[in-house]
Parts: C-alpha cells; sequence; structure tokens
C-alpha cells in the first residue's frame, strides 16, 4: 500500500462521512415536512426556494437544515457543573463514531473500478454481516454513558432505559439477520446482495423482514419504541442537559443510526442497488461506449436504486412514527422478549427446514416460504396482546415484565 | 507499518487495563475496559482472524460491558467506598505477582520467542468464519455441546427464579 492508496482511501471516507451527514440534514427535513403533511400542517416552508414567475415558490424550506446547523452551532455550549465533565464531552462521539462506520460494510451499488473492487462497498470483509451486527450493539454507548454522565436523574433514566432496550431488542434482530445468512449462506454483505439476483431476499424471508423493522426501529431508540427521550417523563431523556453542537451529534447518530438500518434491510432483504434488467443495460452500454462508461452507468443507477430503496423505507418509518403512539415500559419488553425471540427462532428453524429438504433455488419453495412467514405475523398480531392490556391501568404498580 | 500497526492496539490495550485498575468510579473502569477491548479485537484483525474480531466486539463490548454499566447504573454504585482492604495479605500478594510476572517476562526474553515453532499454519483462510464453524461442529464438537449446555442451565435457571417469585 503506497500513500497515493492511504491518500484516496481517506478522502473517500472524507466523503462518505459528509455524504452520511448531508443525508441526515435532508432527511430531518423530509421528515418534518412529511409528519406536517400527515397532520394536516404545513412544516418548514420559509429557509430557501426557488422563485417561480406568476408568485409560486419552488422546493420550499430547502435551506431549512443548514439554518439550523448555523443556529446550533451559534449556541452557547454548557458544560453542567456537577456533571461527569471528560464522559459528558466524550459522549457525544461515542455516539456518532458507531453510527458513521456502519456504513463502510453496506455496498451502496455496484461501480466496478476496474481491478475486482467496488467504489462503492467501502470494506468488502467476510464478516461483513456480523460487523454490522458488533457496530449496532456498540451504538448504545453513546446514549447509555450521557445519561450517566450527566448527572441528572432524567437522563440517568433514559440511559438505563435505553442499555436494556439494545441488549433486549439485538436478539431478536440477531435472529432476524441470521435466517437472512442461512437463506444465502454467506456473511458477505455483497453475496447477499448478489444472491438475490432472482429473487429478493423479502419473498422467503418475510417473516425476518417484518421482525428486522420493529427490531431495527426499538435499536434506533425511535418512536414508537422512544422510552429512551420520552418528552412527557423524562424531559428529554439522556440528552437534557446537552446544548448546542454536542446535543446535535445526538440528534445526528440517532438519524444516520435509522438510515443506516433502513440501508441494511434494502441490502438484506430489498436487492441492494440490483433492479431488474441492470445486467442487460450494463453490457449493451459496454459493448457499444466501452468499460469505464459503462461502469460509471452502472454504478449511479445501482446508487441511485439504493438511495430510491432506502428512501422508501425512511417513509414508512415517518409514517410509523405519525401514525403509531409510544409502547410503554413493560409492553416494550414483553413484544421484544415474548413475541419478537420465538418469531425469530420460529423464522431461523423454518428456514433451516426449508432449506434441507428443498432445493436451494427453488421459487416455489421460496414464495410458500413467504406464504408461511406471512401467516405467521397475521397469527401473532392477531392474537398476541400484552397480558395487562387487557386489565388497563391496574398495571401501574407491577413490575415491568411480569 | 507493521510495528506500529501492531503497537498503537497493544499500547491502548495496556493502558486501558491499567487505568481500569487504578480507577476509583465503575463507571470509568467500564469504559476503559471497553477501551482494552477494542484494542484487543483490532489485534484480532491483525492477526488475519475476522471472525473472532467480530464476535469479540459483539459479545464482549457490544453485551458484557453494556450489562456491567447498566447494573452499575441501576445502583448507584460507581464510587468506590473509602474502606480499606478487607484482606491485609492482599497488597503483598500483589507484590509477588508483580515480580513473578517480571521473571516471566525476562526468561521470555532469555529463551527468545522467535526460535519456538508456531502452533498453527497461518494462511488466509484459517481463521475466516468457515474454518471456524468446520472445527466447531467437526473435532471441537463435543466441548461446544458442554458449553451450550451450561448456556442452556443458565437460562432454565432464570425462568425457574422469575417463576417463584411471582
Amino acid at each position: 500500500m503506497t500513500w497515493i492508496d492511504i491518500l484516496i482511501l481517506l478522502v473517500r471516507c472524507l466523503v462518505l462521512a459528509l455524504a452520511a451527514a448531508t443525508l441526515f440534514a435532508y432527511f430531518t427535513l423530509f421528515e418534518r415536512r412529511l409528519l406536517a403533511k400527515f397532520q394536516h400542517r404545513v412544516g418548514p416552508n420559509r429557509a430557501g426556494y426557488i422563485p417561480l414567475p406568476g408568485g409560486k415558490k419552488l422546493f420550499g424550506g430547502w435551506l431549512q437544515p443548514a439554518a439550523d446547523a448555523v443556529k446550533l452551532f451559534l449556541k452557547e455550549d454548557v458544560v453542567p457543573a456537577m456533571a461527569d465533565k471528560w464522559v459528558y464531552i466524550m459522549a457525544p462521539g461515542f455516539a456518532v463514531v458507531p453510527a458513521l462506520i456502519i456504513w463502510v460494510a453496506i455496498p451502496l451499488g455496484t461501480w466496478p473500478d476496474g481491478l475486482g473492487g467496488n467504489w462503492l462497498h467501502y470494506a468488502p470483509m467476510d464478516v461483513g454481516v456480523l460487523y454490522l451486527l458488533a457496530v449496532t450493539s456498540i451504538g448504545v454507548y453513546g446514549i447509555a454513558v450521557a445519561g450517566w454522565a450527566s448527572n441528572n436523574k432524567y437522563s440517568m433514566i433514559g440511559g438505563v432505559r435505553a442499555s436494556a432496550q439494545v441488549i433486549s431488542y439485538e436478539l431478536a434482530l440477531g435472529l432476524a439477520i441470521l435466517a437472512v445468512v442461512m437463506q444465502n449462506s454467506t456473511f458477505r454483505t455483497e453475496e447477499i446482495v448478489i444472491s438475490q439476483g432472482t429473487m429478493w431476499n423479502i419473498v422467503p424471508q418475510f417473516l425476518g423482514f417484518i421482525i428486522f423493522l420493529v427490531a431495527s426501529t426499538a435499536e434506533v431508540v425511535r418512536s414508537p419504541f422512544d422510552l429512551v427521550e420520552a418528552e412527557q417523563e423524562l424531559v428529554g431523556g439522556y440528552n437534557t442537559e446537552y446544548g448546542s453542537m454536542k446535543f446535535a451529534l445526538f440528534f445526528m447518530s440517532e438519524y444516520i443510526k435509522l438510515i443506516a438500518m433502513n440501508a441494511i434491510a434494502v441490502t438484506l432483504f430489498l436487492g441492494g442497488g440490483n433492479f431488474p434488467g441492470i445486467d442487460t443495460l450494463v453490457a449493451a452500454i459496454k459493448t457499444s461506449n466501452g468499460d469505464t462508461i459503462a461502469y460509471a452507468v452502472q454504478g449511479l443507477l445501482t446508487l441511485g436504486a439504493f438511495l430510491l430503496k432506502t428512501t422508501a423505507l425512511s417513509f414508512l418509518s415517518v409514517w410509523v412514527r405519525a401514525s403509531v403512539p409510544r409502547v410503554r415500559y413493560d409492553q416494550l419488553m414483553h413484544l421484544g422478549w415474548k413475541i419478537l425471540l420465538p418469531m425469530g427462532l420460529f423464522n431461523v428453524v423454518l428456514t433451516a427446514v426449508f432449506g434441507v429438504v428443498f432445493p436451494a433455488d427453488s421459487i416455489i419453495a421460496k414464495v410458500i416460504m413467504g406464504i408461511v412467514g406471512l401467516l405467521v405475523v397475521v397469527i401473532v398480531s392477531a392474537t398476541a396482546t400484552p397480558k395487562h392490556a387487557k386489565r388497563g391501568v391496574t398495571m401501574v404498580n407491577t413490575p415491568a415484565g411480569n | 507499518m507493521d510495528v506500529l500497526l501492531f503497537g498503537i492496539p497493544a499500547v491502548v490495550a495496556i493502558i486501558g487495563a491499567i487505568a481500569m485498575l487504578l480507577s476509583r468510579n465503575a463507571v470509568h473502569s467500564a469504559l476503559y475496559l471497553l477501551l482494552n477491548f477494542a484494542a484487543i479485537s483490532v489485534l484480532y484483525l491483525l492477526l488475519q482472524a475476522p471472525f473472532l474480531f467480530a464476535t469479540q466486539l459483539i459479545v464482549y463490548a457490544g453485551a458484557i460491558i453494556v450489562l456491567f454499566l447498566f447494573v452499575v447504573m441501576l445502583l448507584g454504585a460507581e464510587r468506590d467506598e473509602d474502606t480499606p482492604h478487607a484482606n491485609p495479605w492482599q497488597n503483598r500478594g500483589a507484590l509477588v505477582g508483580g515480580v513473578l510476572l517480571l521473571v516471566e517476562l525476562c526468561l521470555l526474553y532469555v529463551y527468545n520467542p522467535g526460535t519456538i515453532p508456531v502452533a498453527v499454519d497461518m494462511d488466509n483462510a484459517f481463521a475466516a468464519p468457515a474454518e471456524v464453524a468446520k472445527a466447531l461442529f467437526t473435532t471441537h464438537l463435543l466441548p461446544f455441546e458442554i458449553a451450550s449446555f451450561v448456556l442452556l442451565t443458565a437460562l432454565i435457571g432464570v425462568v425457574v427464579l422469575h417463576q417463584r417469585r411471582s
């Protein structure tokens, strides 16, 4: 490895980090505008627009993220007197770093560099899926440590809740991912994408997809599982004592983690950056315009498809946030341990049985698996209610999870 | 370059371990332990064992230390109580242990480890996930099953304790 290679690597990493930050900035605008639409409001539409003849305004609000960033930069940066100073200062870093480094294992598309590599996949490794799990599980430190270091009881409860919640949902998340690994018999994310060429994993792994969606929402402590920062009970949860850019970093890590989770769902279940007909198109361009242009077109198209799918899932996240009320703590634990975990185990058994009984590429077997998964989801969501939900308010004094 | 790649995580791991022992705050200790584990996982990566790297991060950094932090934060037991050591022999024992370690290091230096034959033939795939799985499910099946049996026992224990309370 020469110095030039290291320089190229550094530039690529910088581009990735900036791209993730930009995605975050515009996801906040996307979310605020959509939430406003769901609630019959207008949303932020003033900062920045393209004037059209006739007094119409195009893209209203597209500078809102920049305005927010400037506002947060200019705020006073306070460290509480009773806080554990160094841990308090480091906690936002703990939160942001996992949210950024998780992206290196996700193939964002296919742009071959002609030497067997892929410009859009930063770190192809033979434990790619395990790396994703490892980094997700480290993500909780930012929240837990921030809650402790603030020396504030509300922050503390937020941090404790976060660590319990993340440990609980990691299991279901891991099982959902394990079934995908069994289905495609590889740990490599890029091979999982390639092996979905004939059929996306969402069909055979429908059950796994649903488990992944719910568990990943809980893993990034997002509504309806946002007990960690429940405003009505905990003021702001773990980030109550944070202001200025430190708060912005928490905000950023939360949203980048959410987008990364959606990107992982796209990679594992929705075929990554591939879409029908891409291979024919690339082959046609290769014969007419040469390799370099063909690779560039392939890279841009697959990246576009990947971002489109991720945006679709992100829309789903916003939709869920706008429609589902926050769960109670006992419901959270009930859902994680008594519903999602058994469902995940069942899915692993189902995948194993189908993998042994049917030949690997049997379309019919995959469709049957998908139908079984759909049935399980329907039956479970129709029958499984938390025990205490029927008793209403009488549960207040019982310990969580009983 | 090689020395640098090995040296940085090694030094970080040692600093993390020492700071963990010396810090008087349980949460700081847990964070230093996290630093130590992270550095060791990088060392696994340098030894061409990516699977161990990932499991080290998932199991130790991702689950065990989170549990430590959870318990310490829940009990509010992060402050060290300023009581003298309960066992008067503790300091002297630590001294003897340190001397033994020093002797061992000197012996290692005398018997140059470069001349000791390597235990495994390291090629690129010797610690790949597939190889680890093959070893676990063929050669070392019995220890693997015993370990899972022990874990199952713990799991059943939790269920039994939970039942008795309600």
